[in-house]
């Protein structure tokens, strides 16, 4: 192992973190508010609307998420004349936003599921109590159910971003240049794929160590019931002497 | 333990046995990319033609061994090659500087030069020196001036190329700050993306440009300004081979000589590519 | 210029890619096939070294797991298939053979597939261990079985049922990580959409062609888990 060299592809691979968190955030985010409106779809009882939900998770759980991107952003492109015509080439042109498009749509399909987990784990008890004491509708949403499934559909979630985040290494193929894309340049360049590829794989490990973290940071503090009640000082003894 | 012992062991052997038997027959394993059309592409049905499909068997056929010719990514066809997973590269590959550091190549066995493409109508279709064929290594001068001559129209344009070729180095080492640079991994997905309008301009070899615009897929591309090779472009296409394989360039080394003395690369690149381009010693 | 219809694109016809894609699409399910077979003898592995090695041996366990979950399959794809044949060889020319050994693209596909499925499948062979019951162990071992005996006539089978729905699950995503062996030039149903789409210019036609053929193979596996599931639990008393 050449360590000179390591630094020089661990310098020219952290270059592409920003664009690897920025790509996995910006899809999560979307594909959690997309997911939350599949869950419901499905958990509506209303055939028309469970109906192409159950289908969108199907197609888009059941098929590589390689094969969405080349779908979206080649496929699409057979399209230009629609799309230019509907105002959408704007969107559809920049590479960013088809990757962006792509991993949303994956990751709200796999959310959905999490997410209507996490809605049906809501425990009955709590909704009668909740209903006992006149909450209804919106309030007994937000205030009793959707904080009880965010706690259980969390750790799942969790998974979730880590494998998002694994997952924009695939935006590399459609020319955006995130770690695994410079990555590959590199190796092109100096044809040394172990070496850079052990140094990609720690920042990935990194950073996928640092979010797992948060994450459980996160579920210690929606979670004070299950903490231990803090210790109780021997203060009050060493008083009695 | 001793079952995982014996099967690690039977494993073993029997890659090792392969590999020993494959290199008794004389089978001399050549790859391409076959993507890059008309040097070698995969045609209806998913198979491999093109001018380096003839040119490798017409040389097989000269050094009397048995070929097979696979195809692998572009990405990784150099070092795949030193992983021996293969013995010879023939895939439209340029001799440059930089691939010397890590492998040989044999003597060219065809050249041409690199240009730009463009969709019909594009503002581009004035860049300059059109019908000009400069080389940056016999005339640099007149060369570098065609390169300034384009930045001026160039300026703030999104250039697609393939990744990791003469023509990427080309523009990272001339054209960096004017153009956005965008590298694909084939010729085939960035023709895709000038015809579906995400790129202003492909930069890419003559030949490939050449053969894209006679497809009626691609009918409304067009090659615009001047054509250009040398430096870092390269000295022309060659067998690309391992460092330590003397015995096999000099194979290909003659080989190659005796196909353009008696005139069959003259005649296969007339076949595909419509031109002569037999490598000017 | 006449545009080929859809089904003239696609089908079997002497402009038709039907052969291409449908060979491609077997090439998809025997790697996919080889990288979960693969998967599942490092995953009974490591689930072993995990619930009975010693200190250091579940360490190392612990972190194959964590680190082939931490890093993209992509990466581990592009490390074994050029770092794969270059250790090979170089382990071959300790031999003595000077020959090429090089792994193919299918044999770095499947390896590197097997090698990640592997760490997802140690968990489902360690959670099914989880559930069988102490006592038949113990029951096991009073009547002097050896522990591979054991290993083949108590264990195996009883993790292996309650597995059935986790190696279902691993299947589908071994299925679809096989999609990003096309990197490595294997012919494999997206690798030969991608060269079908480029060289017709209908990339639209052939994607969407390529999704449909995995959601056939997904639907039909699915289909076999199903079977699988019912018939490994046929001796088992239902709950209701």
């Amino acid at each position: 192992m050449d360590f000179a060299f390591m630094q020089e592809a661990f310098l020219r691979l952290i270059a592409g973190v920003p664009l690897t968190l920025n790509l996995a955030f910006t899809s999560i985010a979307f594909g959690a508010i997309f997911a939350m409106l599949l869950a419901l779809m499905r958990m509506s009882n209303i055939k028309v609307l469970d109906w192409p939900a159950q289908a969108y998770v199907f197609v888009f759980r059941g098929t590589p998420l390689l094969v969405q991107i080349f779908l979206i952003y080649y496929g699409l492109g057979q399209f230009r004349p629609t799309l230019d015509a509907l105002g959408l080439w704007g969107f559809f042109r920049e590479p960013y936003w088809c990757a962006v498009l792509a991993l949303t749509m994956n990751t709200a399909a796999y959310g959905s599921e999490i997410i209507r987990g996490g809605l049906q784990a809501v425990p009955h008890h709590q909704v009668e109590a909740a209903r006992a004491c006149g909450m209804s509708g919106f309030l007994l949403f937000r205030r009793i159910i959707f904080p009880i499934a965010v706690r259980q559909a969390l750790p799942a979630y969790g998974s979730e971003i880590i494998l998002m985040v694994k997952a924009t290494s695939l935006a590399s193929v459609i020319t955006m240049m995130e770690v695994t894309g410079l990555a590959a340049k590199m190796i092109s360049q100096t044809f040394r794929a172990v070496e850079v590829f052990v140094v990609a794989g720690v920042i990935y490990l990194v950073m996928n160590f640092i979010i797992t973290r948060i994450i459980m940071a996160i579920e210690w503090w929606l979670s004070p019931h299950l903490r231990r009640p803090p210790a109780i000082e021997p203060r009050l003894e060493a008083a009695h002497v | 333990m001793r079952i995982l012992k014996a099967l690690g062991l039977t494993l073993l052997a029997t890659t090792l046995s392969v590999g020993v038997a494959s290199a008794q027959e004389k089978t001399i394993k050549i790859a391409t990319e076959g993507a890059y059309a008309p040097w070698n592409f995969t045609g209806a049905g998913g198979k491999l033609e093109g001018f380096e499909i003839d040119l490798a068997n017409d040389l097989c056929a000269r050094m009397k061994v048995k070929c097979e010719i696979v195809s692998q990514d572009w990405d990784g066809i150099i070092p795949a090659l030193n992983a021996k997973k293969y013995d010879a590269i023939m895939a439209g590959m340029n001799i440059t500087e930089k691939r010397l550091e890590t492998i040989n190549f044999s003597r060219p066995y065809a050249s041409g030069p690199h240009g730009w493409g463009v969709l019909k109508g594009s503002p581009l279709e004035k860049l300059a020196g059109q019908g000009q064929r400069l080389s940056l290594d016999k005339d640099p001068d007149a060369a570098k001036k065609m390169i300034e001559d384009w930045k001026p129209m160039l300026k703030g344009k999104t250039v697609g190329t393939q990744g990791s070729t003469v023509n990427a180095q080309f523009l990272e080492k001339y054209l960096k700050d004017t153009v956005t640079i965008r590298e694909y991994k084939t010729t085939e997905q960035h023709d895709l993306d000038l015809a579906a309008g995400r790129l202003d301009a492909i930069f890419a070899a003559h030949s490939s440009l050449k053969a894209s615009t006679e497809k009626p897929e691609f009918k409304d591309m067009e090659i615009v300004g001047g054509a250009i090779s040398g430096d870092v472009l390269g000295r022309g296409v060659a067998v690309g081979l391992r460092k330590d394989d003397a015995e096999l360039k000099t194979m290909f080394d003659q080989a190659i000589q005796a196909a353009i003395t008696d005139g069959t690369v003259q005649k296969l690149t007339q076949k595909w590519f419509k031109i002569d381009m037999t490598p000017q010693t | 210029m006449q545009q080929l219809s859809y089904f003239e694109l696609v089908g079997f016809g002497p402009n038709g890619w039907g052969w291409a894609l449908l060979t491609a699409t077997g090439m998809t399910i025997a790697v996919a096939t080889c990288g979960f077979l693969a998967g599942a003898i490092v995953g009974t592995f490591v689930a072993w070294g995990k619930i009975g090695g010693n200190a250091p041996v579940r360490w190392l366990a612990d972190g194959y797991t964590t680190i082939l979950r931490g890093i993209p399959d992509l990466l581990v794809i592009y490390l074994f298939y050029f770092g794969g044949s270059a250790a090979l060889g170089a382990i071959g020319s300790l031999f003595g053979a000077d020959g090429f050994i090089g792994v193919p693209a299918f044999a770095s596909g499947a390896m590197a597939i097997g090698i990640v499925s592997g760490a997802y499948q140690a968990e489902v062979f360690r959670g099914a261990y989880q559930v069988v019951s102490r006592g038949e162990l113990e029951a096991a071992r009073s009547v002097g079985m050896h522990r591979w005996l054991m290993f083949r006539r108590i264990i195996a089978p009883q993790v292996l049922r309650y597995a059935i729905p986790g190696l279902g699950n691993t299947w589908q995503l071994v299925l679809k990580e096989s999609a990003l062996i096309s990197v490595t030039g294997l012919v494999e149903l997206l690798r030969q959409s991608q060269v079908a789409a480029g060289s017709t210019r209908r990339p639209f036609d052939f994607y969407i062609t390529a999704a449909m053929l995995y959601l056939v193979i997904t639907v039909v596996s699915t289909y076999f888990f199903q079977r699988a599931e019912t018939y490994s639990l046929r001796g088992m008393r239902r709950a209701s």
